[in-house]
């Protein structure tokens, strides 16, 4: 190598050190945003850079559905609207009584005096598409930070939740699904009130009870809806129905798989509930024990 | 090997730079199509084959830098980690800048062998990054796109010179 002459053409670094060099880089980078998260200020940039090219992707599927929605017919128009009359008669009851009871149970929370829950805004919103990473489950909805979503709102469809804004930008926002393999749900069972941990399975439609003694009450056919002691999803929303419960004593805990009830994978309108934070501020931790131990070892 | 003698002996126009950049921006938007279902298993990544094909085709035009910008964009598109794509499209663009001399020896059939070997090399890197992240394997599956890619890159060729083609000369018989 020494000895070859000069070369004709400069052509700059070879590419191994370029290779070097851009590697470097990319490791940097993946090290400072998987460990410190420094880098939302760039991804934000490169955000709004990228939105009009993410918009422009979506149009061609808003375009079939509008040309869709323009050739249906009429007879399917008159049975839907039939179905919604009916319907609407229906929750038109059921909303009456909800009214009642919900000044009832006002009146007695202020008798009481327990906390008033927050009445829930909710913000609307459609899929843009679904992340297209296999290693997680995720979403992408048209509404951001100028909508006023935040990271850490629960998203709803007209079942039940679906999961959890995680990221946000100015006109988009990322949302985990609770099937996602580090989401966790902290859930209720309707039919005797045990509280679990949901976690997902990072497989579309499973999910799985965390930490289940072997001998916890769950059979198949339970429903989970969130317990709300996490102060991030209002309780009693519907989540989950358990599927399978395997007990094996070889293992400390039970094997509860749940299916879940809202429309994980298959929606394209959701609501991005904005709770307000009711949770009361996490009690100030007890001194650490150091005191006691260097007492001990004066003494 | 008439087939062979014609794709190494074809004389072209230059390639402007404009069209790489169409071709950057169109992968770009085709890997950001709303893909779901069937249509993702086998879903190619656009823009890691457009990035080889320039890397072995002009290696002096297209190298690291715009393999590594149009990386980052994909982090920020998909949410993922940032630096993962970033990091798999500089290993992939020195593959093809260090193998072009040899890939372009072969014919087109030949070359698909070769793009797969190395579209295969730029998943095990993404791989490698969100294993080491902490995600678990997502099955073999995840390799069928690299397949499909591969498939791909003979339409790619003759897509992708058409505009360096000559018009076509009326004074020749």
């Amino acid at each position: 190598m020494e000895h070859s002459p000069p070369q004709f053409f400069k052509r700059g670094p070879t590419p191994l050190i370029r290779l070097l060099l851009c590697s470097l880089l990319s490791i940097a980078l993946l090290i400072s945003d998987a460990r410190y998260g420094y880098l939302d200020a760039m991804r934000q940039s490169v955000a709004v850079i990228i939105y009009p090219l993410q918009r422009l992707a979506g149009a061609p599927r808003a375009m079939l559905d509008s040309i869709g929605e323009f050739f249906v017919t009429l007879n399917a128009l008159r049975t839907e609207n039939a179905r919604l009359t009916a319907q609407s008669l229906r929750d038109a009851v059921s909303f009456r009584k909800y009214a009642a009871l919900a000044a009832e149970n006002a009146h007695l929370r202020d008798l009481l005096a327990a906390r008033q829950r927050l009445p829930e805004s909710t913000i609307f919103a459609e899929v843009l598409y679904a992340g297209r990473d296999l290693f997680t489950r995720k979403i992408v909805i048209d509404k951001g930070r100028q909508h006023g979503i935040k990271a850490g709102q629960p998203v709803i469809d007209q079942i039940g939740v679906i999961g959890q804004v995680t990221r946000t930008y100015p006109w988009l926002a990322e949302i985990t699904l609770i099937t996602d393999k580090e989401q966790a749900v902290p859930v209720q069972n309707l039919r005797n009130g045990l509280r679990a941990v949901l976690g997902g399975t990072g497989n579309d439609g499973l999910l799985e009870l965390k930490f289940i003694p072997l001998n916890a009450d769950f059979q198949n056919g339970d429903q989970l809806v969130t317990s709300g002691i996490d102060g991030v999803y209002p309780p009693g929303l519907p989540v989950a129905e358990v599927s399978n419960v395997e007990r094996n004593a070889a293992y400390p805990f039970a094997r509860i798989t749940c299916t879940p009830l809202a429309g994980v994978t298959s929606h394209r309108q959701v609501l991005v509930l904005n709770s307000g934070n009711t949770a009361p501020e996490r009690p100030v931790e007890p001194p650490k024990p150091e005191r006691a131990k260097k007492s001990r070892r004066g003494g | 090997m008439q087939a062979r003698d014609i794709t190494l002996h074809e004389i072209l126009l230059p390639v402007r730079t404009a069209f790489i950049i169409f071709t950057f921006v169109a992968a770009l938007l085709i890997n950001m199509l709303p893909w779901s279902g069937w249509w993702l298993a086998i879903k190619p990544d656009f823009v890691a084959l457009v990035v080889l094909y320039w890397c072995i085709q002009q290696p002096r035009k297209v190298g690291f830098a715009s393999a590594w910008l149009l990386g980052l964009i994909m982090d920020v598109a998909e949410g993922s980690l940032f630096g993962q794509h970033a990091l798999a499209y500089s290993v992939l663009a020195f593959a093809g800048i260090v193998l072009h001399r040899r890939v372009l020896m072969f014919t087109l059939r030949d070359q698909v062998l070769h793009v797969l070997v190395l579209l295969l090399l730029n998943d095990a890197m993404v791989l490698a990054v969100r294993m080491l992240a902490g995600a678990g394997f997502p099955g073999f599956s995840y390799f069928i796109g690299s397949l499909t890619a591969a498939a791909l890159w003979p339409a790619l060729c003759f897509l992708f010179k058409l505009p360096q083609r000559p018009a076509p000369d009326p004074d020749r018989v």
